[in-house]
């Protein structure tokens, strides 16, 4: 141990005993990234009203809230239909759009980018009032339609960066071989470029989903009505008062988003044994 | 009645010419969906919040809404609790973020994965998860309080949350990420030869660090530092949730003018100086850093 202590830790020779410091500071600062999140599990289960940890008494009781109240049901549909729909709506639209931008030469692809990735930097409660104008007027608020087409404004930027950064790295001249060879473009691209660039795709859609699911500040505008989102619907719960319903719905969510990062590691895998 | 002379191309290179700008140009549509969706629902209402912003009450031109905002003084406490809310995180990022990036940019590959594990999850993560989870902590009765009390750290339950200290602790957890994952990839791109001359030349560990790698390290802090800034300039939920109406930032006040006073002028006047805020500070960091490298996109 105290070898360990006194051995030289980088180039620059400054020891680990030196260095403890940051060790233990880093530790805990990764403790306190990971566990104000994973402490709600337990406290879902938790049979008081006022949520503790550890729970004295285990109880199903907030699942059982949550399963058994139509309200949370339906918004959790509208959430999942939402966001299912985005991803289908955002990752074909970026991708082709990332293509359309890699491979044509024209003067104005810069400018076409920028306004691709411009969702991502303004700031949301502009996309949603902006949203919110435009729906009231063409009659799309409190619509599924209105809601996905703005969440897929939100999400394309991302699935633009992670397939624009996937191509960028992918040589072209495979596709020009198959063309070549005779097939048409868009037989090049889908049997040559898309299998090689799907591990980006596949994780341009799931942020895509993830954008969808997790978005607060455009539901709360143009979702309402009979479809308020899960999340609008959570977000005015936690305003009023602290409802250990949340806490189960939230350890529900904290699955699905895991699910999906492992999902993704799955294809991620695949595409990098090849 | 057809021409020859029509079918068989003047010169081959013209055609070809024509042929490559068509593909080009056929190239680009297929982007036209992503633009048009973009267009429709973003940059013509916003360009119609410009609009509205100049419109007064009376519905003629006028500057009401921006003279308003220069001279009420709540406007003005708002913009300030922005600001500050905005500086504090961001400096908090960095004090965190900024060691802990160096420290995971100095494991073993397989460590580093694990703790890049432990920043990627949070960034996951649904925000109103996590927020909600900051709540529960530090309400008087919540963990935070209890454990200090127990261990005797203070004696009465301290209030950490609908405040700005709730604020600031949701926020920071909430930014981190975004510091230091654009930290860490700058960090992991210098060379460590240049650390490895420095120490053969007789500098100390400290001042190798440094005048070495401090410095190479900088575009990746500022490109996070100034990604982190914008972030919070317009940042509702956290703040909405923690801040528990004490902490009103631009973009609450924006949503509450429309909410409840459904006053379009004056929301859409701040969302303009909001919208301003953040292009010029977004214009001024392209200057330095690609915007690419801000957005995490170029590896």
């Amino acid at each position: 141990m105290l070898k360990w202590f006194n051995s030289p830790a980088s180039e620059t020779q400054v020891t680990h005993g030196q260095r403890l410091w940051l060790y233990i500071f880093a530790t805990i600062i990764m403790l306190l990234l990971v566990a104000p999140t994973l402490i709600v599990i337990p406290m879902s289960f938790s049979d008081s009203q006022y949520l503790e940890f550890p729970p004295e008494s285990w109880s199903l009781r907030w699942y059982r809230n949550y399963f058994g109240s139509p309200e949370w049901m339906q918004a959790t549909a509208t959430s999942l239909k939402a966001a299912v729909l985005t991803m289908l709506v955002a990752t074909p639209a970026g991708v082709v759009a990332a293509y359309g931008l890699h491979c044509s030469g024209v003067r104005f692809v810069r400018a076409a980018y920028l306004m691709l990735i411009t969702p991502m930097m303004v700031p949301v409660v502009l996309v949603a009032i902006g949203a919110f104008y435009v729906f009231v007027k063409v009659k799309l608020l409190y619509s599924l339609t209105g809601l996905v087409l703005a969440h897929s404004v939100l999400a394309l930027p991302l699935v633009v960066i992670v397939t624009g950064s996937a191509l960028k790295t992918y040589d072209m001249n495979q596709e020009l071989a198959a063309r070549s060879l005779g097939a048409p473009r868009w037989k090049a691209f889908l049997t040559i470029t898309v299998p090689q660039i799907r591990f980006a795709i596949v994780t341009a859609a799931l942020l895509a989903f993830l954008t969808s699911f997790d978005e607060v500040v455009v539901a709360m505008f143009i979702s309402g009505g009979d479809n308020p989102t899960l999340t609008r619907n959570m977000f005015n719960a936690l305003r009023d008062q602290i409802d250990p319903t949340i806490a189960a719905i939230s350890t529900i969510m904290i699955i699905v988003t895991s699910l999906m990062m492992i999902l993704a590691q799955v294809f991620g895998r695949g595409s990098s044994e090849k | 009645m057809s021409d020859l002379s029509l079918t068989i191309p003047r010169g081959n290179s013209e055609g070809l010419r024509r042929d490559g700008a068509l593909e080009r140009l056929k190239l680009f549509g297929l982007s036209s969906p992503a633009l048009l969706m973009v267009l429709v629902i973003l940059v013509i209402p916003v360009g119609w919040l410009f609009y509205v912003s100049f419109i007064g009450a009376n519905g003629q031109f006028s500057l009401e809404n921006y003279e308003r905002m220069m001279k009420r003084k709540s406007y003005y406490r708002i913009f300030v609790t922005t600001f500050q809310v905005s500086l504090l995180t961001t400096g908090l990022c960095i004090l965190i973020g900024y060691p802990l990036a160096y420290f995971m940019s100095q494991l073993p590959k397989r460590l580093a994965n694990l703790a890049l594990i432990t920043v990627l999850v949070p960034f996951w993560t649904s925000l109103l998860v996590r927020t909600y989870a900051w709540l529960v902590l530090l309400q008087k009765q919540g963990l935070v309080n209890q454990w200090a009390m127990s261990l005797g750290l203070w004696d009465e339950p301290i209030k950490m949350v609908h405040n700005m200290t709730g604020t600031l602790i949701g926020m920071v957890h909430i930014m981190l990420p975004f510091l230091i994952l654009p930290v860490y990839n700058a960090m992991k791109a210098i060379d460590h030869d240049y650390l490895k001359a420095a120490s053969n030349l007789g500098a100390s560990p400290r001042r190798a660090f440094w005048t070495v790698f401090f410095p190479l390290s900088l575009p990746g802090l500022l490109a996070g530092s100034l990604m982190v800034f914008v972030l919070c300039l317009g940042f509702f939920v956290t703040p909405a949730v923690l801040g528990g109406g004490k902490v009103i930032m631009v973009s609450m006040k924006i949503v509450s003018n429309i909410e409840l006073f459904v006053n379009w002028g004056a929301a859409s006047a701040l969302g303009v100086v909001l919208l301003m805020l953040t292009t010029a500070i977004l214009w001024l960091a392209s200057r330095f850093v690609t915007l690419g490298k801000m957005t995490g996109g170029g590896h």
